[in-house]
């Protein structure tokens, strides 16, 4: 029988998947992938706690978390186009201008 | 399955009036899109002079929209403190809108997204200000990160590239943090509505496990936010690359919004745990102003040198919410309006310094512009006076109803450090007007492009407003002190 | 009359928005009149302030006039409001009377300088705040008034910033202010705090002195000593004085106003007007009278072989400020606020006179180069050897009564110590300022030939402000001559005020009524010493430097003599005791060295996060490891897999920005829930 804690670890393994993509990946675009991943284990304990908690609202904030993770996947790639006009690179470690 | 939550049993009482702000920018945002669909690139300025009018437009009806009953099932409340902020955050998108017009044709990227981006990130702001729902806190709060970061990208260069993507990183890192803490809250209250979370707050064991790690992500996503220690580290980059109406915006929208929903969150819905999240804050606080004002003394870029002054702010205005009661939430509120004025008016004179190469940022480039520019070194002695709270300006008031409610309320301690850090920061401050007063200018040639500004007279303006108003609420804070008190009043 | 108050301050300020914005399109006449006009109708209107004043009884001499309520924060409410008593009538008559005076002066010595509009405007700002200062009836109005003099004096100081030693030394007098000011921020902020405490939600003198018996004594030391940390920045005295001598770069009226005269005297003013608290602070008192003296001494020191004329003066006024403090600091505020007043008016001479002089040598303040000026400058240096009888506290001129007031209530008091070096002070001060006077206007003029073609006497709008202030400095000491049935006129004029640390001290000086007449008799024998003591400097002075005296000087009694005799002890003085080289040694490198390490704040708390980080990992690699090795051997291999997977780790850890940060913030994360379950 799958309880609610079942679903927290998973969701916290994603989470904690995703954190450390974010952390030592050096390509942007598997960093923006770890984001991702993020943000779906964030769904899942939402999924699952509407589940247990019998209540509609963290579907309802699912959809709304898929929404808004989709603008900013756009909005990440499109970003990642003009670092790598203006850089030629797609390395997160070699972009470090800014500093100080 | 059983539906018991009863923000859905609510009936869905649509008032229209309760949301008459937003809905009215975007119907701006929608014409502006419309209109930029027609016009030549060499049109694009009328485009500002558009956004302008609107946003002038807007702001009565903003001001005036105050309507405290829950509207759209609970989700929303236009209540007279989502109303002051609202406010501040329209006067901020209007400076920001009057100097951009110069200053996208100084860096050649007269575009006419840029304008109703900019009003979208305003309408993130003003959702997350009358938020009371969590969900629609996200909403708003990813409506005024996206559209952030496209702005901050906007200038094409490396900078602005790089800024841009350290800011959406680490953005999008911390919108999931929070998302996660929001997760939580609505794991142990069974309910995203605040009103709600407030009643269940009240019944629940206070050392609930959920609650401990949603207080915590909570902090930790909106203290990116204000850029509070340490979660500040991305600001002083995404500043120097954006844009700098962009990074005016930035520095005073995004925080306003996030002090918003912050005071309107652990004053309403976590009140209950001030016990749980006061330390924490208090903590953050503390570092946060010692840290800005320190990091602060070493920055050669003027822009760098606002954002960690920026972040000396935040960690004084965090003063407020550790307090939490009405005169420090009142005193955040007022802090917030005062500072729209002065770090919009800095940021103005730091646009017009800005050469068409982008140059003119360093703070040897204000040596000796006394000299040259009396007037503008005048008011930028002004704004960083009061940036440093030096009285009578309205940076001193704002600070001192900040911590005359901590002294009250006994956080002596606090209170103190952020005197220190105010002593501290003066000497950043100090810097720049002894360059302005005191230094020689490098080169003659130094001279050349500042004095042809174009478009003077807008900047004009906007310094003549920001300049007064800083000193008027230096003068006489209590009228708009007593508006704050009393939308803290029914909160 | 009183409600007027308000004019006295905006008047000024109204001339300094006025030059401020308009100067550059006004004429010089325009700017230099309506700056002074403005002044002068300040200083009438202080006159009838004080005409008012005098007339009212006693007890009703202190009247609080609220312009408007500043702001309200839960129960604090702070208004604009003005206190008019007695002691900020003299403070106004002061700061209006010498700085109208300094203003007219200005016209005439700064008539060259093409930033004629903006040094006015600068002066009458400065006037603005400083009567701010002195007005102000609480302490959040005192505050603006100290924060915007210092701002002004900076501004002044560094006025000719062409100059690099001019804007260098009005960083330095920026930089030490700051140190002094951090204490008085902190003192205030401690005095809000007990207040507060105590349900008392006022900062407005009144209440807060009536409350102030309420404090534990040891609180109210610490803000007692706190508040006159501040006044050592503000008022030069040690070991925050260093900024005052080099703050003579500026231009010589604002040496005149600004750093003789008026700002560097609100330390003792605020000592003064915060009576109440000091004498509930008998500690504080002696740590302010022996900070006092020891900086009157040891300020007269350095002022005996130095050279520049500025110089000297600069060292003497911080040794005065130092007689002032040590007044103030053994209970004598009457005593300390008239030697405050008749400095005002001897030093603002002095300082305007030497400006004459510069002014007559084309720039030049070395005094070697001077000599024999008198019979060019006939009016300056009349005036200015007025000054310097003044000073050396020579009978009837008005340094004399005050300065032997001084003497006189510390000898009454009790403090012996303090007294004699007083007296070894005065004599000391006597010597410097005629050595002064001898080598600038008497003997044979050192100066080249172009400079002693040029020499010329200055026009009326400066030597008539000098006639008036030596009028002053010789009849200014009359309000305190003892003697009288009542105590002196200043005493009787000021009683009201320093009724509250009266009432503290005086059960102590009750005792000393009683043998009135011993005491009166005792006092003019004092007063004799004090006369003798100044005469002897003055004359050992003439011997020295005096040409028709010289010859009657013993043999060793030569300045190059006595210099090379005692070379230690003069290259000690010359250098100003090291003092200067001793802060860059010990706090300005260091905090330099100090701050460079800052400059990488963030960047190095990130490498240390991320050594730490790493080096964690690594120890439990290796701890592991070796529990691998010892205990599953099985399970090596992968452990050492597992330790190269680490050193990549760490290479991606160390070189990329953006996840530098992001590292921060989850360690910030972590650190937070590890204090949160170390907390449950």
């Amino acid at each position: 029988m799958l309880t609610l804690t079942h679903y927290l670890i998973l969701s916290f393994t994603l989470f904690s998947i995703g954190v450390a993509g974010v952390l030592l990946r050096r390509n942007i675009i598997i960093v923006l992938m770890s984001l991702e991943l993020i943000f779906n284990s964030v769904n899942i304990s939402l999924a699952a706690f509407s589940y247990f908690l019998r209540s509609l609202n963290g579907t309802v904030f699912v959809i709304f978390n898929i929404t808004v993770a989709a603008a900013e996947v756009a909005i990440g790639l499109a970003i990642l186009v003009t670092v790598y006009r203006a850089r030629r690179t797609v390395n997160v470690d070699e972009i470090d201008e800014l500093r100080g | 399955m059983i539906f018991n939550n009863a923000a859905i049993m609510q009936t869905l009482n649509v008032n229209l009036n309760a949301v008459a702000p937003v809905a009215l920018m975007t119907v701006l945002a929608i014409v502006l899109m419309v209109i930029d669909f027609f016009l030549k690139r060499e049109n694009k300025f009328s485009l500002g002079i558009v956004t302008l009018i609107g946003l002038v437009l807007i702001l009565p009806v903003a001001a005036t929209t105050v309507d405290p009953a829950p509207a759209f099932g609970g989700m929303v409340i236009a209540d007279a403190y989502a109303a002051f902020f609202n406010v501040v955050f329209i006067i901020a998108a209007i400076f920001a809108v009057v100097i951009s017009n110069d200053y996208l044709r100084k860096i050649s990227s007269e575009r006419g997204e840029y304008y109703y981006i900019i009003i979208f990130a305003t309408i993130g702001m003003m959702v997350m200000a009358s938020a009371n729902d969590l969900v629609n806190l996200y909403v708003g709060l990813e409506l005024m990160s996206l559209s952030f970061y496209i702005l901050v990208a906007m200038r094409r260069s490396a900078t602005g590239a790089e800024g841009a993507l350290k800011y959406f990183i680490l953005g999008a890192f911390s919108s999931g943090i929070l998302l996660y803490g929001i997760t939580f809250t609505y794991g142990f209250a069974g309910t995203t509505n605040l009103t709600e979370i407030a009643r269940m707050g009240v019944n629940l064991s206070s050392a609930n496990h959920y609650l401990l790690i949603a207080i915590i992500m909570l902090v930790a996503g909106f203290a990116f936010k204000i850029a509070a220690f340490p979660f500040h580290l991305w600001s002083p980059d995404a500043y120097e690359g954006a844009p700098t109406p962009v990074t005016a915006l930035l520095s005073v929208g995004s925080k306003a919004a996030a002090f918003a929903f912050f005071l309107r969150f652990f004053g309403g819905a976590f009140h209950e745990f001030h016990a749980h999240w006061a330390g924490l804050l208090w903590i953050l606080s503390a570092a946060t102003m010692l840290v800005g004002a320190t990091v602060a003394i070493q920055q050669k870029n003027i822009v760098r040198m606002l954002a960690y002054s920026s972040i000396a702010h935040a960690g004084i205005i965090l003063i407020g919410v550790v307090v939490m009661n009405g005169f420090a939430s009142a005193g955040v509120m007022f802090y917030m309006f005062v500072y729209a004025f002065m770090n919009m008016g800095a940021f103005t004179v730091v646009a017009l310094m800005a050469r068409n190469d982008g140059t003119g940022k360093s703070i040897s480039d204000y040596k000796g512009l006394a000299g040259r520019r009396p007037v503008l070194a005048f008011v930028m002695a002004l704004f960083l006076l009061s940036l440093a709270g030096i009285p009578p300006t309205g940076g001193f008031t704002a600070k001192f109803f900040i911590l005359a409610s901590a002294i009250e309320a006994r956080y002596y301690w606090l209170a103190a450090i952020g005197v220190i850090s105010t002593v501290i920061s003066l000497f950043f401050y100090a810097k720049v007007i002894f360059y302005m007063y005191m230094k020689e200018p490098d080169a003659l040639d130094d001279m050349a492009p500042v004095t042809q500004a174009p478009s003077t007279l807008a900047y004009n303006i906007i310094i003549f407003i920001t300049a007064v108003s800083t000193m008027v609420l230096g003068l006489c804070p209590t009228p708009v002190m007593d508006m704050a008190i009393a939308a803290v009043s029914h909160l | 009359m009183v409600q007027y108050v308000w004019l006295i301050p905006l008047l000024p300020l109204i001339g300094a928005f006025i030059n401020g914005v308009f100067g550059s399109r006004l004429s010089k006449t325009t700017v230099g009149v309506l700056a002074s006009a403005l002044m002068g109708v300040s200083f009438i209107i202080a006159c009838s302030i004080f005409v008012h004043i005098i007339s009212l009884p006693v007890h009703e001499r202190s009247i609080e006039v609220s312009v408007y309520n500043w702001m309200t924060s839960g129960q604090f409410s702070v208004d604009i409001n003005f206190l008019v008593d007695p002691l900020s009538t003299l403070m106004i008559l002061v700061v209006t009377g010498v700085g109208f005076l300094i203003h007219v002066y200005s016209t005439g010595y700064m008539h060259h300088d093409k930033a004629f509009w903006r040094f006015f405007s600068y002066l009458n700002l400065f006037v603005f705040f400083m009567l701010m200062l002195v007005l102000g009836g609480n302490y959040l109005v005192m505050f603006l008034g100290w924060e915007g003099v210092g701002l002004c004096s900076y501004l002044l100081i560094g006025f000719w910033y062409e100059k690099k030693s001019a804007s260098d030394a009005g960083k330095k007098a920026f930089v030490v202010n700051r140190v002094g000011d951090f204490g008085f921020i902190l003192g205030l902020f401690l005095l809000f705090w007990t207040l507060s405490d105590s349900g008392i939600h006022s900062l407005n003198y009144g209440e807060v002195f009536a409350h102030a018996g309420s404090i534990d004594p040891a609180t109210i030391t610490i803000i007692t000593l706190l508040l006159f940390v501040g006044a050592c920045g503000k008022s030069a005295q040690f070991p925050l004085y260093v900024w005052l001598p080099d703050a003579m770069e500026g231009p010589t009226p604002v040496s005149a106003l600004i750093h003789a005269a008026t700002m560097v005297t609100a330390g003792v003013y605020m000592v003064a007007r915060n009576n109440a608290l000091y004498s509930l602070a008998p500690f504080t008192g002696e740590i302010v009278a022996s900070v006092g003296i020891f900086t009157a001494f040891f300020a007269a020191s350095i002022g005996l072989v130095q050279n520049d004329i500025k110089k000297v003066l600069a060292y003497s006024t911080v040794s005065q400020l130092g007689y002032m403090f040590a007044a103030v600091g053994v209970g004598a505020y009457t005593a300390g606020v008239f030697h405050l007043m008749t400095h005002a008016f001897f030093k603002g001479l002095l300082f305007l006179g030497s400006g004459s002089v510069i002014h007559a040598m084309s720039g030049e303040q070395d005094m070697r180069k001077m000599g024999g000026l008198h019979k060019h400058l006939k009016f300056t240096s009349t005036t200015f050897i007025i000054g310097a009888v003044a000073i050396a506290g020579i009978p009837p001129l008005a340094g004399f009564w005050s300065k032997d007031e001084i003497l006189w209530e510390v000898f009454e008091k009790g403090h012996i110590y303090i007294w004699i070096t007083g007296l070894v002070t005065a004599g000391m001060t006597a010597f410097y300022m005629f050595r002064q006077v001898f080598m600038t206007f008497t003997g044979e003029c050192r100066a080249d030939e172009h400079t002693k073609h040029h020499i010329h006497e200055s026009p009326k709008s400066m030597t008539v402000p000098l006639i008036i202030l030596a009028v002053l400095a010789v009849t200014g000491g009359v309000v305190g001559i003892p003697f009288f049935e009542e105590g002196t006129a200043a005493h009787h004029f000021l009683n009201s005020v320093f009724s509250h640390g009266a009432a503290v001290v005086n059960h102590q000086g009750a005792a000393a009524h009683d043998s009135e007449a011993i005491y009166g008799g005792l006092e003019f024998i004092l007063m004799i010493v004090s006369v003798c003591v100044g005469a002897l400097g003055i004359f050992l002075a003439s011997l020295m430097y005096y040409e028709p005296m010289k010859k009657y000087a013993p043999s060793f009694w030569k300045a190059e003599v006595m210099a090379s005799k005692f070379s230690g002890l003069y290259t000690l003085l010359y250098n100003k005791w090291y003092v200067d080289e001793i802060y860059d040694a010990c706090i300005v490198n260091p905090i330099k060295r100090a701050c460079a390490a800052c400059l990488r704040f963030d960047l190095g708390v990130l490498d240390g996060m991320v050594n730490g980080a790493g080096w964690l990992t690594r120890f439990a690699a290796w701890l592991s490891h070796k529990f691998d090795i010892y205990v599953i051997d099985g399970l090596v291999n992968s452990m050492a897999t597992g330790v190269s997977l680490d050193g990549r780790i760490l290479r991606r850890l160390s070189s990329g920005q953006i996840q530098h940060y992001a590292l921060v913030f989850v360690l910030g994360l972590i650190v937070i829930f590890g204090g949160f379950i170390l907390g449950y």
